[in-house]
């Protein structure tokens, strides 16, 4: 395997994933992966669909605990914490879900509030002007009153952005931030991604295919396949890379290293040819 | 929904059940299952009981005094013991006499108290000596039968009906 | 190759063994909601909304249904009693039959697909759209934030409504009985008063529909918790949990019932 130039920050990693392996039943999705993600960085997960890439957040979120290895965020093994100290460390996590997620039977202001509200004592106000101030980042500041359902595509991923921040968080998970969007809302979301990132100095994950969007706003990618990382580097250097499996990644080949078939028998056999003389 | 109105009418709801919870307790039911502070036992043997049973009421004038606590066979005097559990706001003299008769032709049997004339009433324990037992219905109208066939020529069939009717036991 | 009579024990087994399985599940999550009911006890308002939810929401079809029903019993119960002379018990068979039987069982059924179907559907779709992970994602437990205050919103609405429910179907019954009908009023209450006991036929009742309560709500929940997170998934947990809970109810009931009145 080829692997790019290593990053310049070794020392300060928020996260290091050791020789992980996990399966869902008989089906390994991962098999003894290797990842580091350093402090105050965008890094971008990419892979085809079904490659591990959301078993890897669920993995650093704790929800899901690996068969072998170890996952460590902030120097500490998280599937080794006890549930108080687990539910401690997720205060310092933000997750945006797929399609956001946001709590439908509560409005924008109440989404963005949950989490003041259940683990801060603070005030009414304070609360509000905490509310108000997420919600202005977002550029949705405006919409507070709505309800989840009145929100567009594009909208109701601000809104969980601006929830996922609520508690100035260290680490953010994105979990196909872009799936659906416009083009216009996708360069919303993408340069919210970074700005956030880099004011809040905080770490994202992104987990995503979207190739183009993420060589724009990440610092540093992993490619993976088949449960291993395929190839890393900076967005230069994968536009510059000549592996083929980048390569058909990035210019969105069909088939390659990447095939287009699913594993089958011999085409002529399983329709009977073979017993033709 | 504002919490002020959802408050309100969640106050309502529950204001609404506790008012039907003590409207089953108080204009449906009665509070008998409860304590028996208030209540005095008595004894009383019949006969025949016919088809009394435990929690009949037991009338007075026609006014519930009681109920029937406890029936049960003894098998010395071959009668049946029933116990009976009055209200102690009622008092009754000693030589009070219990019957057991049916309210309507075909409706529920009841314990009859018919007070008598002691100066001294009935506490605690005691025992009603003067009972009469229930009426069977299928005796009357064979004593009845038998009574009008060996009158017949006298033609006097209402005294024999009468006569049939099972007597008093001191 | 199995004979079919080996099939069919088999199929006995199996299902039993399936039975006996889900039974523990559901028991176990009973168990969990309880333990983690903290929340809900500190913060009442939530339990004050799923109150709402599932009480409040549920009284105009408990009234109406109550109403209907005992006006129902008191029409055929007149039609039976008057064949014995017997109208002025008609308010004992409405009052026995409402406060014993049917104000808690058909209270239950319509709760169990009013509001039973409406958690189900609820906590079925915040599974399916993320919202529970997102929840657990942001340290909050589920379990206590969303399950445990619907719990306890159905277990206290359950009773008062069953309540709710006999009362109008005894007033339903006094409309039919004696305004319509002309069954002597004072009759109608006393025989009522005199028949049916606080202790043995209200109370039991009572004790009977706060154990639906506690049925209805955990097997809403579990299916809503348990759901597939597909649409399919929430609309067959809503199906599920419409025809388990009534199952559960009228199982429970009959097991109540030779419970509390084999002595009578």
């Amino acid at each position: 395997m080829f692997i790019f130039t290593k990053l310049d920050v070794p020392t300060d990693n928020l996260i290091e994933i050791r020789d992980v392996s996990f399966a869902y039943r008989e089906r390994p999705i991962l098999k003894g992966i290797n990842l580091t993600m350093p402090r105050g960085k965008v890094i971008a997960i990419m892979g085809g669909s079904g490659s591990g890439k959301t078993t890897l957040l669920r993995l650093i979120g704790g929800q899901l605990r690996p068969d072998q290895g170890e996952v460590r965020v902030d120097g500490k093994i998280i599937h080794q914490l006890k549930l108080a100290e687990l539910y401690q460390m997720r205060r310092k996590m933000g997750m945006l879900f797929q399609f956001g997620a946001l709590f439908t039977d509560m409005s924008v202001f109440e989404n963005v509030a949950f989490q003041m509200r259940e683990h801060t004592d603070l005030s009414a106000e304070m609360i509000h002007d905490l509310v108000l101030l997420k919600l202005q980042a977002v550029g949705l500041r405006g919409a507070q009153s709505l309800m989840p359902h009145e929100l567009s595509g594009g909208m109701a991923r601000r809104v969980a952005l601006a929830r996922a921040i609520a508690l100035d968080p260290m680490l953010i998970m994105y979990d196909e931030p872009f799936t659906g969007l416009d083009p216009i809302s996708m360069g919303v979301i993408g340069n919210l991604i970074r700005r956030l990132t880099d004011a809040l100095g905080l770490t994202s994950i992104l987990v995503t295919h979207d190739i183009e969007k993420s060589l724009q706003i990440v610092d540093y990618i992993y490619f993976i396949s088949n449960g291993v990382v395929e190839a890393e580097g900076t967005p230069d250097q994968i536009r510059a890379s000549k592996l083929p499996f980048v390569h058909q990644f990035v210019h969105a080949e069909e088939d390659g290293p990447v095939p287009f078939h699913y594993p089958a028998p011999d085409y002529a056999s399983d329709l009977g040819l073979s017993r033709l003389p | 929904m504002e919490r002020a109105a959802l408050d309100f009418w969640v106050g309502l709801f529950v204001m609404a059940g506790f008012a039907a919870l003590m409207g089953l307790a108080l204009k449906v039911s009665n509070t008998n299952g409860f304590g028996n502070s208030s209540s005095y036992r008595v004894e009383a043997s019949f006969d025949n009981i016919g088809s009394l049973k435990v929690n009949a009421p037991i009338k007075s004038a026609g006014v519930v005094v009681g109920r029937v606590s406890k029936i049960r066979f003894d098998n010395k005097t071959f009668q049946a013991d029933v116990t009976l559990k009055l209200d102690s706001r009622y008092a009754f003299p000693k030589d009070t006499s219990a019957s057991i008769m049916t309210s309507g032709l075909l409706g529920e049997q009841y314990l009859a108290l018919d007070a008598g004339g002691d100066s001294k009433n009935l506490v605690n324990g005691d025992k009603i000596r003067l009972t009469q037992s229930a009426v069977v219905l299928e005796n009357l109208i064979s004593q009845f039968l038998y009574s009008k066939a060996s009158d017949t020529p006298k033609n006097n069939s209402n005294q024999g009906a009468a006569t049939a009717l099972p007597g008093t036991h001191p | 190759m199995k004979s079919p009579k080996q099939n069919i024990i088999t199929r006995i087994g199996h299902g039993s063994i399936d039975g006996i399985w889900s039974l523990g599940v559901i028991a176990r999550f009973l168990m969990q909601i309880v333990l983690r009911s903290g929340t809900s006890l500190r913060r009442f308002s939530l339990v004050i909304r799923e109150i709402y939810a599932s009480g409040v929401r549920s009284l105009i079809i408990i009234v109406v249904s109550g109403l209907f029903v005992g006006m129902v019993l008191a029409l055929q119960g007149y039609q039976t009693l008057e064949t014995y002379g017997s109208e002025q018990s008609l308010g004992i068979l409405v009052a026995l039959s409402l406060v014993r039987e049917l104000g808690p069982v058909v209270s239950a059924l319509l709760f169990a697909s009013r509001a039973g179907s409406a958690i189900t559907a609820e906590v079925g779709l915040m599974k399916t759209t993320e919202q529970l992970q997102a929840m657990e994602m942001m340290a909050v437990d589920p379990v206590a934030r969303i399950v445990a205050p619907r719990f306890w919103g159905g277990v206290i609405s359950m009773p008062l409504l069953a309540a709710i429910f006999s009362m109008v179907g005894v007033y339903g019954g006094y409309l039919i009985g004696v305004v319509l009908l002309g069954v002597d009023e004072g009759a109608f209450w006393s025989q009522m008063q005199s028949a049916v006991s606080l202790r043995q036929d209200v109370l039991n009742g009572v004790i009977k529909s706060i154990v639906f309560g506690f049925a209805v709500t955990t097997i809403a929940l579990f299916e809503g918790y348990d759901s597939m997170p597909t649409a399919e998934g929430i609309s067959r947990a809503t199906t599920r949990t419409v025809v388990n809970s009534s199952l559960a109810i009228l199982a429970l009931d009959f097991v109540l019932t030779a419970f509390m009145f084999k002595g009578m």
